[in-house]
């Protein structure tokens, strides 16, 4: 006779494998996250620390990094710069230390405004319109629905690089090479692709008989659309949108090759911090971790849509 | 309320004929039942009601006007669903005033309120309103459903099976309150059911379909007594209609190839004097009755029995046949 204590569920994981599967989860998180530890504590530490070899785990704080990155400045002599009166803020006494004087703000706040202008107007049309597309596939009869879905999720397959010389001459004929609004297209046109085959799968599940009820009750097809599909159709959107948004956000390729002003961004640019004889590695890593926090944002606000949506709707209540 | 034709109306999904040359008129504050088996059309033909489906061939009159062409919102119907029938990201009470809501229809929202109220407070579901659609139980989930419905006052209310995901016991007493309410309110319905109680206890005619065809539509005693095939027959009693070979019993009319024998048309007896001697199989007690299982000539046969009979398997006994239904070849009726 098998005893009940002994029997244990299907289902139910049994408290070795859990506590295995999560050693295995902590052990890999552990290994991801010594990297971004890493750059967070270079962001802290002064230049020669930052370089300094065998690498420093101890280090005494500062703030260069965060000053370096925010300024740019220049070298003076001592005498011109004890003539000038008491060092304005902190940054201007680190630069003093260093024979320097402040001479203005760096690109990397309009470089990180660029970042923001671009990933979230890119994610939010590229959301849009793949909602309506997807809404579109799913519910009516397209002429060549298969193939034209095949053809929508291709245009992933290609790398940038392949397309990047052909877009590159076609923004410069039609003027919108280094502008943000050329960069908000070309982002949504690579990320529309991947939004409409997510929200396909989404609405999908949605009954028709939602829609239907609502239509018959009085509603238009879009006001249906607007007060029944999107309110249940809100994971997937959240889902969606993060992952248009950490593309966007991420981009490099692109970003390089079709902006050097105006409407570069920040990746493109933090790499290149120079400091005095070469990168300014504080800096770098300050000007990533700060960028950063965009991401982890809206991640955490979004967090609650995303443990079901990223399971594509296999968690379900 | 209004009256409702549809005429010779016709339906394919692709290959899947779904309904063939449908015609039914619903009198208004007429309650008519379409009893059909799974896969019989019925649904198809609501969603025809309703414009959900543009019909092949055909077409449709609400009080007399051609609705075929017209998008649902415009034919002033209400349509209860199989499934799917609540907004899961909704309150109960928004549910019911989703309706009065439509932007069309610009009602005040304190008439919505009181609307809502009173239809909740007819299906005691009033102390609900607050609730998420997903926090209630089936039966109120139910309720809920059938409320969305009432809220408003259509030229007709389409149901499909509202009741069926009940159990028996809900199913009973909903039945009863829904045809308290169609009375009260002299509300038009057209409810869909593969469930003879339902059709036969609420509904002033019963339409039998199958395979997509209206079988026939009468009163729920004229089909009853009366069928016009041994489909419809088979449709309606508790235990189904016995069909036999005519060729068992004697005294069958010219043409007739089929017996049909419901419990009332059989007498039983314990030995052989009646027409034919049948062989008790088993026999179940369902409390109040029994159900006896005979053997007729290698035929099996069911019917009531009183309990207190004292029948049991192996017993023989003896049938007498009391004015039974016949049938052609074909399964039409032959007159006795
Ligand atoms: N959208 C559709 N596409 C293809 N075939 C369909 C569609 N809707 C219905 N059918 C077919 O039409 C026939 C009638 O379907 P319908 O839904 O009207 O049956 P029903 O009588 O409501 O059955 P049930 O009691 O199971 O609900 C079935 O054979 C069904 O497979
Ligand atoms: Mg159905």
């Amino acid at each position: 006779m098998t005893s009940a204590t002994t029997a244990h569920s299907v289902v139910e994981p049994s408290a070795t494998t859990r506590r295995f599967a999560g050693s295995l989860v902590i052990l890999y998180a552990i290994i991801t996250m010594i990297p971004l530890v890493w750059i967070m504590l270079t962001a802290f530490k002064s230049p020669d620390d930052a370089i300094s070899y065998p690498p420093k785990v101890m280090f005494k704080p500062s703030l260069e990094g965060f000053c370096n990155l925010f300024t740019t400045r220049s070298r003076q002599t001592p005498e011109f710069i004890r003539s000038l009166g008491p060092p304005q803020g902190m940054c201007d006494e680190i630069a003093r230390s260093r024979n320097m004087v402040v001479a203005g703000p760096s690109n990397y706040v309009p470089r990180f405004i660029n970042s923001l202008i671009i990933a979230f107007g890119s994610t939010v049309l590229a959301v849009a319109l793949g909602t309506l597309s997807a809404y579109g596939f799913s519910r009516f009869r397209v002429p060549l629905k298969d193939d034209l879905l095949f053809f929508i999720l291709s245009t992933r397959m290609m790398p940038p690089i392949a397309v990047a010389i052909p877009i590159y001459l076609m923004y410069r004929t039609v003027g919108l090479s280094d502008t943000r609004l050329g960069m908000i297209l070309l982002y949504t046109s690579v990320n529309v692709s991947l939004a409409v085959w997510l929200l396909k799968g989404f609405i999908d599940e949605i009954p028709r008989e939602y829609e239907e009820a609502a239509m018959i009750d009085g509603y238009t097809r879009f006001q249906a659309f607007v007060k029944v599909v999107l309110p249940q159709a809100t994971t997937g959107i959240a889902a969606t949108a993060i992952f248009c948004l950490i593309f966007a956000w991420n981009e490099y390729a692109f970003a390089v090759l079709l902006t050097s002003g105006n409407a570069q961004t920040a990746p493109p640019f933090i790499p290149i911090i120079i400091g005095e004889g070469g990168q300014d590695w504080p800096a770098v890593a300050a000007g990533t971790t700060l960028f950063l926090v965009p991401i982890v944002v809206f991640t955490v606000l979004l967090r609650k849509h995303l443990l079901r949506g990223i399971t594509f709707g296999a968690v379900r209540k | 309320m209004a009256e409702v034709e549809i005429v010779s109306v016709s339906k394919a999904f692709g290959r899947t004929q779904a309904l063939s040359d449908l015609s039914l008129t619903i009198g208004n504050g007429e309650f008519v039942a379409l009893l059909g088996p799974t896969g019989a059309g019925k649904t198809t033909a609501l969603r025809l009601i309703a414009g959900l489906e543009q019909p092949d061939k055909g077409s449709i009159r609400i009080d007399g006007r051609d609705v075929t062409g017209d998008a649902p919102a415009d034919r002033d119907v209400a349509f209860v669903f199989q499934q799917y029938s609540l907004y899961p990201h909704l309150t109960v009470f928004e549910n019911m005033a989703f309706a009065l809501r439509a932007p069309t229809r610009r009602v005040p929202e304190a008439d919505i309120r009181a609307k809502v109220q009173e239809i909740a407070r007819l299906l005691h579901i009033e102390t609900k309103l607050d609730n998420k659609a997903t926090q209630l139980s089936g039966g109120q989930m139910q309720r809920v459903a059938i409320g969305r419905a009432l809220v408003r006052s259509p030229s007709i209310y389409l149901m499909d099976e509202p009741l069926s995901s009940l159990d028996a016991k809900l199913r009973g007493e909903l039945r009863l309150e829904l045809k308290r309410i169609q009375v009260d309110l002299g509300a038009t319905i057209l409810y869909v059911t593969h469930d003879q109680t339902e059709a036969m206890t609420m509904a002033s005619r019963i339409g039998v379909i199958e395979g997509g065809r209206l079988m026939q539509i009468g009163t729920p005693r004229e089909i009853y007594e009366n069928p016009v095939n041994a489909h419809v027959a088979a449709r309606l009693g508790q235990p189904a209609i016995n069909l036999l070979p005519a060729a068992l019993f004697g005294g069958a009319p010219a043409g007739a190839e089929t017996i049909g024998a419901r419990t009332e048309h059989l007498t039983i007896a314990r030995g052989a004097d009646g027409d034919v001697s049948a062989t008790v199989k088993r026999v179940e007690h369902l409390g109040d009755q029994s159900h006896l299982h005979l053997d007729v000539g290698g035929r099996p046969v069911v019917t009531l029995a009183d309990p207190e009979a004292g029948f049991g398997a192996g017993d023989v006994v003896s049938l007498r046949l009391n004015k039974p239904l016949f049938f052609d070849a074909r399964g039409w009726r032959v007159a006795a």
